[in-house]
């Protein structure tokens, strides 16, 4: 059984009806470990041993945000900073991440149409999750697509539902190893590994 | 004579080493026991001191001569001016009224009216020493209580300026004809007219001032310059002894110099190097003049005037209490506070005996009045202990109940706070507000209750009384309640209300603040998770700003502190589990000392106390330069 990393980063989770429904769905799954950031390093003091530890526990990764300004919110920058070392994570002699999986589960606000050529954002999302992908790559380790729940901002209650739901329905079936690496990474977001995802995207 | 000199000092020495921790370990305090141990070793009881027992008293009043200087050294002008709403209001108040009183009261029974008035003005005046020194044995100098009898025994210091230089004024018919004594042939202006003694008696003032402005500051600073030590005691004593000298020889009490040339010197760099070289031979003279007022109360005398002498005793101070009482009301004080107050003051003061053998010598009052008043004052001053005790055992106690009966019960019953605050002094005063800040109530516990109605008034709710009172506590809310903050002002209140709350309140969360260490070691054994070093996070920024200043960057040198902080924490809870391994007879100074040393070490051993190796590139550096590039162009 493959055992998961949820490293979750979000400065203000109180506001947020999404991700919390999205965390409440799998933080208490087996084989699953919930780990946030904001709450655990409230002055960014990374506790670098201790992160390092828990990788090397874990085979499958998964960095949960919310995105802002294109990018993940900084203390999740912050850990990339100071946990991915060189000589432990890459490098020669960094082979402590080798061949673990890694992927990002993330919120926008606005719609899925704005992520693409001639749209709000101009790019597509994977396009901006670019410094991500390399950044698991130089590591050693297997990037997959993101999850991902576009529209938030006009989510309501039973579309959050459906997100919550898929986004567990793929982490017990990594968990399970239902999923082979090339079905992995044939899509474009995870969601699509799940059939009932019918949403209307607003 | 050098031999019985010795003996002398043996036994008042011996006196006091076993008569005060007796009175202190009994909860009577210092001043109690120097008392009794003079009344033991008194020519009434022991006899171990006879008739000389008067000189000492002389000689012991330099004691209160330099707590005087001590007192003015603490005032700056700014700290007096920010006071001077109690100093002159209270003060002032209470110096006239009781006066104006007293002097009614000694015409009404068929006194002169300048004796009156003399009296009057006597008996106005209460014991700066005894009353400080037992305010700051109790940690009550801050309460408001406190603050009010400080203020107005400093307007009773400063009032013994005029009303020194008025007595000879009362002098009406005769120039003084009484001989007085072993003291009169050494003050020059004894035979001069009244108005001249005025004069001079203001002149001599106007010089201390004067010559502490412009004279003392470069003597300090060419004997400073010396770096002997014991030069600057001696300078320091020096310049005590030479304004007493100059005081007695003008006729003026030499405490009331000294207090003019410490306000002087309130503001000049040589403050706190005066301030403790002076403070011990005060403390042992202060000691001295207690156990010579002790010594000197004329037993003889009370048992020839039982009912005279015992009927002022009790009218004097219970008079005083009164006037007391009413002037604190209406400076709005709460009721126990102004308990305290009234009561602490009610006795006749030191300065009592200064003016009393001052009018002896103006012959404005005889022999025997003079003679039955001392006794009167010893009295009172030795009884102040006891009535403390008697207001604190029995009269405070039902006050702050019966305040807490009319206000507090009903606050209970429309909502829970999730979090009691124990003691909101300047600690628990800011987490408290901090909770506020973000909406989350609080019930307050507090000893200061003028404290208490102010937070009352803001709508707080807040309960006066001990926080270790199991019944205050369950009237708080404990029940319900999730948190519990302890922030009391002794750490020893502090264990007691941990373990009263583990024991009866197993519901709440414990947080407690500690002072140092060894206070944390306390509360780990206890039990405690979490424990908050006052001073902590203060000096690790305190810290952070010293790296700033030296050229550090800001974020760098925060970062450095918290890394600090959790080595320091680590270290304690190491320092925690193998403490008790030690012997038992290491003393406290010593094992704080060994203690220190293991911080230093476990800091030299931890080598992650400064390394941020994601940003510190330098093996990723070394690789890169070993790497081999193919040349540009192929």
């Amino acid at each position: 059984m493959a055992k998961v990393l949820v490293l979750f980063a979000h400065p203000m989770l109180e506001k947020s009806v999404t991700q919390i429904e999205l965390i409440k769905s799998i933080k208490d799954l087996y084989a699953v470990t919930f780990h946030d950031l904001y709450q655990l390093y409230p002055d960014y003091d990374i506790d670098v041993d201790r992160e390092q530890r828990l990788l090397i526990n874990h085979d499958i990764i998964v960095w949960q945000f919310p995105f802002y300004w294109y990018s993940c919110p900084p203390l999740l920058k912050q850990w990339i900073d100071l946990v991915l070392e060189h000589g432990w994570a890459y490098g020669k002699d960094g082979n402590n991440l080798k061949d673990k999986w890694l992927f990002n589960a993330i919120t926008t606000g606005g719609p899925q149409f704005g992520y693409q050529e001639g749209g709000f954002n101009k790019y597509s999302l994977n396009q901006f999750l670019a410094p991500f992908e390399q950044t698991v790559t130089l590591c050693k380790m297997t990037y997959l697509p993101p999850f991902v729940m576009h529209g938030t901002h006009r989510a309501n209650d039973q579309e959050r539902k459906v997100y919550a739901d898929n986004y567990k329905q793929i982490l017990i079936g990594l968990t399970q190893g239902k999923f082979t690496l090339d079905q992995l990474k044939k899509v474009s977001y995870l969601n699509e590994l799940i059939p009932s995802t019918v949403i209307s995207n607003n | 004579m050098e031999s019985n000199f010795l003996f002398q000092a043996f036994v008042y020495l011996l006196a006091a080493v076993i008569f005060v921790p007796i009175a202190k370990r009994l909860g009577l305090g210092s001043v109690l026991g120097y008392l009794i141990a003079g009344i033991i070793i008194g020519p009434f009881v022991m006899g171990f001191v006879g008739e000389e027992g008067k000189d000492i008293m002389h000689f012991a009043e330099f004691g209160v001569v330099m707590m005087l200087f001590l007192v003015g050294l603490e005032l700056e002008p700014s700290l007096l001016w920010r006071m001077r709403k109690p100093i002159v209001g209270l003060g002032g108040l209470q110096v006239l009224a009781s006066t104006v009183v007293f002097s009614l009261l000694a015409i009404a029974i068929g006194l002169h009216w300048n004796e009156a008035i003399a009296i009057g003005m006597i008996l106005a005046m209460s014991s700066t020493a005894i009353v400080l020194q037992t305010l700051n044995e109790k940690g009550m100098m801050q309460t408001s209580a406190g603050q009010n009898s400080f203020a107005v025994l400093l307007f009773q210091d400063i009032a013994v300026i005029p009303i020194l230089a008025l007595m000879p004024l009362l002098v009406v018919h005769q120039i003084v004809t009484e001989p007085s004594g072993e003291h009169g042939s050494t003050t020059l202006i004894e035979n001069f007219p009244g108005w001249l003694q005025t004069i001079s008696v203001l002149g001599a003032v106007a010089f201390i001032i004067f010559a502490g402005r412009t004279l003392v500051r470069p003597l300090l600073r060419f004997v400073a310059a010396t770096r002997l030590r014991e030069l600057f005691t001696a300078t320091a004593l020096l310049l005590v002894v030479g304004i007493t000298v100059l005081m007695t020889l003008v006729g003026l009490s030499p405490a009331l110099g000294t207090f003019l040339a410490g306000v002087v010197l309130a503001n000049s760099e040589y403050r706190h190097e005066l301030e403790s070289d002076i403070e011990p031979f005060k403390g042992l003279l202060l000691g001295l003049f207690f156990i010579a007022v002790g010594a000197s109360i004329n037993f003889r005398l009370i048992i020839e005037n039982p009912l005279l002498i015992a009927g002022l005793v009790v009218a004097i101070p219970l008079i005083k209490s009164i006037i007391l009482f009413i002037l604190g009301k209406s400076f709005k004080m709460g009721t126990d506070q102004n308990a305290i107050f009234s009561l602490g003051l009610s006795q006749v003061g030191e300065f009592a005996f200064v003016l009393l053998s001052f009018v002896l010598q103006l012959g404005i009052i005889n022999n025997e009045t003079v003679n039955i008043l001392m006794a009167v004052v010893a009295i009172t001053m030795a009884l102040t202990p006891l009535v403390n005790i008697i207001n604190e055992k029995l009269i405070i106690p039902r006050v702050g109940i019966k305040e807490k009966a009319q206000d507090i019960e009903p606050d209970i019953i429309d909502e829970k706070n999730p979090v009691i605050i124990a003691g909101f002094g300047r600690f628990g005063s800011i987490v408290g507000r901090f909770l506020k800040a973000n909406d989350v109530g609080t019930t307050v516990l507090d000893l200061d209750s003028d404290r208490v109605e102010l937070l009352r008034k803001l709508g707080r709710k807040v309960y006066y009384g001990d926080a270790t009172r199991y019944d205050l506590l369950k009237s708080a809310g404990a029940d319900d309640a999730k948190l519990i903050i302890i922030t009391l002002d002794t750490p020893e209140k502090c264990v007691m209300l941990v373990r009263i709350v583990k024991k009866h309140f197993p519901n709440l969360q414990i947080m407690v603040r500690a002072y140092d260490r060894p206070d944390s070691f306390q509360f780990m054994d206890e039990g405690i998770l979490h424990i908050y070093r006052e001073t902590l996070d203060t000096s690790l920024r305190m810290g952070v700003d010293a790296l700033n200043i030296l050229g550090h960057r800001t974020y760098r040198a925060t970062r450095l502190s918290r890394i600090f902080r959790k080595h320091d924490e680590m270290n304690l809870k190491k320092l925690a589990a193998v403490r008790h391994d030690r012997k038992e007879f290491i003393s406290t100074a010593k094992q704080s000392i060994s203690e220190l040393e293991e911080y230093l070490l476990a800091d030299m051993r931890a080598i992650d106390l400064n390394k941020d190796e994601g940003w510190d590139v330098e093996s990723l550096r070394e690789e890169v330069q070993n790497m081999q590039f193919p040349a540009p162009g192929n």
